[in-house]
């Protein structure tokens, strides 16, 4: 009782959000939707952040240290008034080092009873503690791969994290916990058997268990093989399904309508641009998506420059080559100058007459520099055009308001290019 | 630049798509003569080992190995076939590894027909086509700080050569940066063609790296 209340006191403050909503904060809320007899488990492990199916075995093994667990557990069941609806703790994962410790802590517990003579006695005690251990690493495994599937068809067309690599890794790691625990669960009854009957007829009570386990095997083995098997090729299969689901969405989003669009349209050139931005939506699409953490949460300063090359070459039926050198995840300073390429790139479909544009940009860790070049009809900077030179300015105002600079180099005939400039953080 | 005396330039087009081999053969038809054509590795090596093209076009991506392949099984047996690779993707290892493989250029299949006609003459005569995609991508591939084991001779890019690769990247044709640089166009080939060089042989890890996820090296 006493290791258990104190390391309930050291993670109050995390488990005190959700406990204490009601205000009065019992040391411990039973659980109402997952529970055997009252809930207690239910709630502790909640409280604990381990699965109940350890906090039950605890139970179980302490009843038989002189019946300290069933006492415990009354005890607990009417400090712990409040029901309240628990969510398992370890479903967000890292229940590793609390469950070591809850099981450490009931060792403790056992051995401090021990020493105080409330026991049953070694030959019953031990033997069901290890064939505890034994149905923990099972359960507790089965348990969460069970819970994982009711979470993904909850959420079926949620984030496509790394569902196919935790579905094989889940299938291969419960066939070892499968066979390690149910080797301590026979260890357990072994040694109990081994213990309890007179050392004569050991050796026969062991080929006795040995033949009854073998033929538990051969009865339950292909049983249980194939319930793996096949929730491994269910898994498998949903996520084929749903892939395929995904790619025709999204085709039917972009191309096709893409083409429908093209079909109706009597311009050309506006024909080009759709095709050209879809173009480069479905390369996007069908190249990058693998390329860093693969979650779809990219955001990298080459995205952003797609996003505003794509509404300038829709708007203004005109083609964007585009390089991006030293590719990295957008910060504020990087996005103010791709939104100046975007202007620069806007003036250039307006004013220069050209079909291309040319846009490069290159980030070091130092600065990032970037250059609009179009070919077309360019003009004299010194004696430009009002429009034009209101132009210029904003992109040069709005380059000096974050730090850098920019430079307009142009002749008339001989095309335009703009050059800006911006250090990477302020100097 | 090219003498107009030469006879025709001989192509061969690799593509595995037909509509894109017939526009292209459309399009380079008059300027080039057209030997053949094929849509998967075999055949394309089949046909390029006989009809002994000066120029073969590939597409990077390909059935059975894609352009890389093709590339690496012909020059090893014919070496004076030139190799310039085309494609629709933008994936940098790709595009790479066919370089690696010993094509002399690349371009994106969105090229005007000038432009690849212009490509095709400058891979015959012996230089590299970098188009501006393919120069950010080897910028990308020289950039970071380099360990100290490497070969400096071929894992480093000299300052100009990088200042030519931008200028590339920025839409610059080989004569303006000529101007813009005031050195010749020769020489401006001349790091081009460095640059292809220090490409297809530098051991850096970015490209050895990419190369080996295609299983190149």
């Amino acid at each position: 009782m006493v290791p258990i209340s104190r390391a309930e006191a050291t993670r109050t403050p995390r488990g005190g959000g959700d406990a204490g909503a009601g205000g009065s904060r019992p040391v411990f809320a039973r659980s109402s939707n997952d529970r055997v007899i009252a809930g207690v488990a239910g709630g502790l492990a909640e409280r604990l952040g381990v699965d109940p199916v350890v906090v039950r075995l605890a139970f179980v093994v302490l009843a038989l240290a002189g019946g300290v667990g069933i006492v415990l557990y009354l005890l607990l069941w009417t400090i712990g008034r409040a029901e309240t609806e628990t969510r398992p703790a370890w479903r967000a994962g890292g229940d590793a080092q609390r469950t070591v410790a809850a099981v450490s802590i009931v060792i403790g517990v056992l051995l401090v009873l021990r020493s105080m003579h409330v026991w049953f006695g070694d030959a019953l005690v031990w033997p069901v503690a290890l064939a505890a251990v034994g149905s923990a690493i099972i359960w507790v495994r089965v348990d969460r791969s069970r819970s994982r599937d009711r979470d993904r068809n909850g959420r079926a067309n949620g984030l496509n994290g790394d569902r196919s690599g935790a579905a094989g890794a889940t299938t291969s790691i419960s066939f070892g916990r499968l066979a390690g625990g149910g080797l301590l669960v026979v260890a357990g009854v072994a040694v109990f058997l081994a213990s309890n009957i007179s050392s004569g007829t050991v050796g026969a009570v062991l080929v006795a268990l040995a033949v009854a386990v073998a033929g538990l095997a051969l009865i339950g083995g292909p049983w249980i093989a194939r319930l793996i098997r096949q929730l491994g090729a269910e898994r498998t299969e949903r996520v084929r399904v749903e892939e395929r689901e995904e790619v025709a969405a999204h085709l039917h989003d972009s191309v096709l309508q893409t083409l429908a669009l093209i079909q109706r349209s009597e311009d050309p050139a506006r024909m080009r641009a759709l095709a050209r931005v879809q173009e480069r939506d479905l390369r996007g699409w069908l190249y990058r998506r693998d390329d860093g953490g693969g979650d779809g949460t990219r955001n990298l300063v080459s995205d952003a420059v797609d996003a505003v090359t794509e509404r300038i070459e829709l708007a203004h039926g005109i083609r964007i080559d585009t390089v991006v050198v030293g590719d990295r995840p957008v910060d504020p300073r990087l996005q103010a100058v791709v939104d100046a390429c975007g202007e620069a790139l806007t003036n250039a479909a307006k004013h220069s007459g050209a079909s291309v544009v040319s846009l490069y940009l290159e980030v070091t860790d130092d600065e990032v520099t970037a250059f609009v070049r179009d070919q077309g009809a360019g003009f004299d900077p010194d004696a430009v055009p009002s429009d034009r030179r209101g132009i210029a300015d904003s992109i040069l105002g709005r380059m000096a308001r974050n730090g850098g600079s920019a430079e307009v180099r142009s002749a008339p005939g001989e095309g335009t290019e703009i050059r800006l400039d911006l250090p990477r953080s302020d100097a | 630049m090219t003498p107009a005396a030469e006879s025709l330039i001989r192509v061969f087009v690799v593509d595995d798509h037909q509509l894109f081999l017939a526009g292209v053969r459309a399009e380079l038809g008059s300027a080039f003569d057209i030997v053949g054509q094929a849509g998967d590795v075999e055949s394309a090596v089949e046909g390029i080992l006989r009809t002994k093209p000066d120029v073969a076009l590939v597409d990077v991506h390909m059935p059975g190995g894609g352009g890389a392949a093709v590339v690496e099984r012909v020059v090893a047996a014919e070496p004076d076939v030139r190799f310039l690779a085309l494609s629709m993707s933008d994936a940098a290892e790709d595009v790479i590894a066919v370089i690696r493989s010993g094509a002399r250029g690349y371009v994106t299949k969105t090229i005007s027909t000038d432009e690849l006609v212009d490509a095709v003459r400058r891979v015959r005569g012996g230089d590299a086509v970098f188009s501006p995609r393919l120069a950010g991508f080897v910028l990308d591939a020289f950039a970071d700080a380099q360990p100290a084991e490497l070969d400096p001779e071929l894992d480093r890019l000299s300052g100009r050569e990088r200042e030519v690769l931008r200028l590339i990247a920025r839409g610059y044709t080989y004569r303006e940066i000529a101007a813009e640089l005031h050195i010749s166009v020769k020489t401006v080939e001349t790091h081009v063609s460095s640059v292809l060089r220090k490409l297809q042989l530098s051991n850096r890890y970015q490209l050895t790296r990419w190369a080996t996820e295609r299983r190149i090296v």
